[in-house]
């Protein structure tokens, strides 16, 4: 075998006095070798970036090394200065980041960028750096070099984006590359090209690879040996496969056990639910405005019919821009949808004016994505429950009661009533968030992707949440998701939504076991790590500890 | 408390405090000190600073006390300075909430209408204001209050448009909050900080522009003010420097220390900003 591209041996990083634990990352043992992927995952606050970011020399000013030493091809890089780092940088270590939106700079051509790599390590002539250039445009795959080489960032897709990074990060022919959460702001069938991209250019070049993540879907498509961090110890270092398969560690175990399932779990009896919500034939247009000339239109929801039992699922699922949030929005007239109709049992919403609904917004109800943008930050947490009784006419004392038997049934304790949002964790606050919908006793919730902001575990403890609470309330659900391994496991019945329509609507099973349009098979396909990884959502119990 | 100790860690921002403190304390005290009018003729004319120990800042050119007219002059600056700011903000806030959260025509009327007084250069329209309604202390503090609030009206609708579409407000509209509740409850308690700070400066450019007019003459006839000081002394500028001198002290010192101030609310209203300039 051999000798290892990177070894990192014992490595120590001591974070500030005033962070929640004295050290980042504890006695950090790792190594890759040439043409391998290691992938180094864990939930947020593990340390999984400040294993990259130190490994790069970037760490933020208040993280210092504290021990250990970071080798690349025999050469400690933890005592090198800056400039002798900068010198490495790009032609020995390559990185790529999460935010393709942001890691490009947006008033510069793709080509000078990429060549900006070249001039800062003074390789090649004005000429070569072109033509090298164009070579590693068409490297990564990006159609026609000339016009994207020539084009500004905004100009180009997220997934463009992101392959012009990863040419960036090749063009010194590095003998590491660093790829720090690389997919997560893609979509799935982006993420789906990116990844074999990574993987093929991997294997042409022998380059090692380190892959930073949180997603095991990834994790299986991509690793060849996979660390598992948690709270800045390696808890767990193995072979993928034996690590995806046979987990030693109890946290890695855990962490596994969260996944949702592609496999969904045998359906549930709904034949004599009554009908509590149908939406028909919603559309709505955004028109941009232009002074002189008619704006851009586009149809972010075009004829949306569909209808949910009491006690039922339906899942939304789409890629960014199908328009699956606008429906959730209109349906909350939170935006004024142009046509169709909307009904919540017996009673036409769509024809109220807003101050006539306003006592009707009982009946249905929202939790919404980012927990920590969703509560009012002035607010305790019980006024924040409360304030939707208060609004609707019940005595604030009476609500504030209200509020604390909910946050007992969200699974918090009654006193955190009178703390503040900032004192609590994501998946706590978005129990909070759940808590406000509910306080209004509503029909229906739609639930604009109430998950995707939290780590795997805590997930897997709120959407258990969910599904209790909908056995107890008899809540008709409407969940708006990109994440088809949640839906399969959320869902009683699934709608894929593209360009503002809804191309299928099946029930969950028949849908991922027979899909019938096109696009929802490239959805499934896309989907990382397939039917390997993953459990269904029973196993991962709701200790309410999130 | 972890507010006060991020203000306090700011040096400058307490020195400004201090003479500010100063400032005030002279303001109250003044009835006490020099308890008659500061227009009457105690002396003869062109004292110099401590040629008499009654008249430590000397006469002006009348004979009048100059350390009396600066204390009770310290009185009108300030008490300019927060009402006109605090009318401003009265003005300038609501308005700007409007714009901020009903957007579209709305937000085109209110901003034009802001515009329309931006595009007015403001000095020249507190002097056409005052001349108008006759110099007086509540028409200065009109003049000033309608010149300063275009400011505040913007700053308030940005902050309003961008919370306006954050989930908590959303959530507020999903549960059936009235509008008016929602504007006040949940939008503006969380524009508090910037609006602090803004009116921290303002208060310091209404000092600013108050001694401006006193200046030229447009000051309240039956006010002792630091501006119509300046402006009555400057014709003797280079025999008797003191009659112009300390009253210009007196802006130079308030202004600079609202704004030590401002800045240091600033600093300690957004951390993690003030963090980063560093």
């Amino acid at each position: 075998m051999t000798a290892p591209v990177l070894e990192i041996e014992n490595l120590t990083l001591a974070l500030p006095a005033m962070a929640d634990r004295p050290l980042a990352i504890q006695n950090l043992s790792l190594s890759i070798a040439p043409g391998e992927t290691l992938c180094v995952v864990g939930e947020s606050g593990s340390g999984k970036s400040l294993t990259a970011l130190a490994t790069i020399g970037l760490l933020p000013r208040a993280v210092k090394p504290a021990g250990g030493a970071i080798r690349l091809a025999g050469r400690d890089l933890l005592p090198l200065s800056e400039r002798e780092m900068q010198d490495i940088r790009g032609r020995e270590i390559g990185m790529i980041f999460q935010e393709p939106m942001t890691s490009l700079n947006p008033v510069m051509r793709v080509a000078d960028q990429i060549s900006e790599t070249f001039e800062a390590h003074g390789a090649l002539d004005r000429r070569g750096r072109r033509e090298r250039t164009l070579e590693l445009i068409a490297e990564v795959g990006l159609p026609d070099p000339p016009a994207i080489a020539r084009a500004y960032p905004h100009e180009l897709s997220g997934g463009q984006r992101q392959r012009v990074m990863i040419a960036m990060a090749l063009a010194m022919e590095p003998k590491l590359i660093i790829a720090d959460e690389p997919t997560t702001a893609l979509d799935v069938t982006t993420q789906a090209q990116i990844l074999k991209l990574i993987d093929a250019l991997r294997k042409k070049h022998g380059t090692a690879v380190m892959f930073i993540t949180h997603d095991f879907g990834v994790v299986a498509e991509i690793a060849d040996r996979v660390a598992v961090l948690q709270h800045g110890i390696m808890v767990e270092e193995g072979p993928a496969a034996a690590v995806l398969h046979m987990p030693q560690h109890d946290y890695t175990k855990r962490l596994l056990a969260a996944v949702p399932s592609l496999v969904p779990p045998p359906p549930k009896d709904l034949s004599g639910a009554p009908k509590a919500f149908q939406v028909k034939d919603l559309s709505k247009t955004y028109r941009g405005r232009g002074f002189f000339r008619r704006g851009r239109e586009v149809k972010a929801a075009d004829h949306v019919s569909f209808e949910i039992g009491r006690g039922e699922t339906l899942g939304l699922v789409g890629e960014s821009g199908s328009g699956k949030s606008t429906v959730g929005r209109c349906v909350m007239r939170l935006i004024e949808p142009d046509e169709g109709q909307i009904r919540i049992g017996d009673l036409s919403i769509r024809e109220l004016t807003q101050a006539q609904f306003r006592p009707q917004r009982k009946r249905i109800q929202m939790v919404f994505q980012d927990p920590f943008a969703s509560l009012n930050p002035r607010r305790t947490v019980g006024r924040i429950i409360a304030e939707g009784p208060i609004a609707q006419g019940v005595p604030k004392r009476e609500a504030l009661e209200k509020a604390r038997r909910l946050l007992d049934l969200v699974g918090l304790s009654a006193n955190a009533a009178d703390r503040y949002p900032h004192e609590f964790s994501g998946g706590q606050r978005q129990r909070v968030g759940i808590a406000r919908a509910l306080a209004l006793e509503p029909e229906v919730l739609v639930a604009d992707e109430p998950v995707s902001a939290l780590d795997v575990s805590v997930q897997a403890q709120i959407l258990a949440l969910m599904q209790d609470l909908q056995k107890r309330l008899g809540l008709a659900i409407l969940f708006v998701t990109h994440d088809l391994r949640v839906a399969a496991q959320m869902c009683d019945r699934i709608a894929v939504m593209q360009k503002g329509k809804i191309v299928e609507l099946q029930p969950t099973a028949k849908l991922f076991e027979n899909p019938q349009h096109a696009y929802t098979k490239a959805l499934l396909a896309a989907v990382p790590g397939g039917r390997d990884v993953g459990a269904t959502l029973a196993a991962a119990g709701i200790e309410p500890s999130g | 408390m972890t507010f006060l100790r991020r203000f306090a860690r700011n040096r400058g921002a307490l020195i400004g405090l201090l003479v500010l403190a100063l400032i005030v304390a002279a303001a109250v005290a003044a009835p006490v000190l020099y308890p008659t009018s500061p227009w009457r003729m105690v002396s003869r004319p062109f004292m110099a600073p401590f040629a008499l120990e009654r008249f430590p800042l000397g006469t002006d050119a009348l004979g009048r006390d100059v350390a009396a007219g600066l204390m009770h002059g310290a009185r009108v600056s300030l008490l300019i300075g927060f009402v006109s700011t605090l009318v401003a903000l009265l003005i300038g806030v609501p308005l700007g909430a409007v714009a901020g959260y009903f957007g579209g025509i709305v937000d085109d009327l209110c901003m034009r209408f802001t515009e329309l007084f931006q595009t007015v250069p403001s000095f020249a329209l507190a002097i056409v204001i005052v001349a108008i309604l006759q110099p007086s202390i509540t028409s200065i503090v009109l003049a000033i209050a309608l010149v300063s609030w275009p400011p505040v009206t913007r700053l308030v609708r940005g902050e309003v448009l961008s919370l306006r579409s954050r989930d908590y407000v959303q959530a507020a509209i999903t549960v059936g909050q009235r509008t008016p509740r929602i504007i006040f409850g949940q939008v503006l308690p969380n524009t508090v900080a910037p609006i602090i700070v803004m009116a921290s400066l303002m208060i310091a450019s209404a000092i600013l522009l108050e001694s401006s007019l006193s200046f030229l003459g447009l000051g309240d006839p039956n006010l002792m003010t630091w501006g119509y000081m300046v402006g009555a002394g400057r014709t003797r500028l280079i025999e008797a420097w003191w009659i112009s001198f300390f009253p210009g002290l007196a802006i130079f010192l308030a202004v600079l220390a609202l704004n030590l101030v401002g800045e240091g609310l600033s600093d300690a209203l957004n951390p993690r900003l003030a963090r980063e300039a560093r």
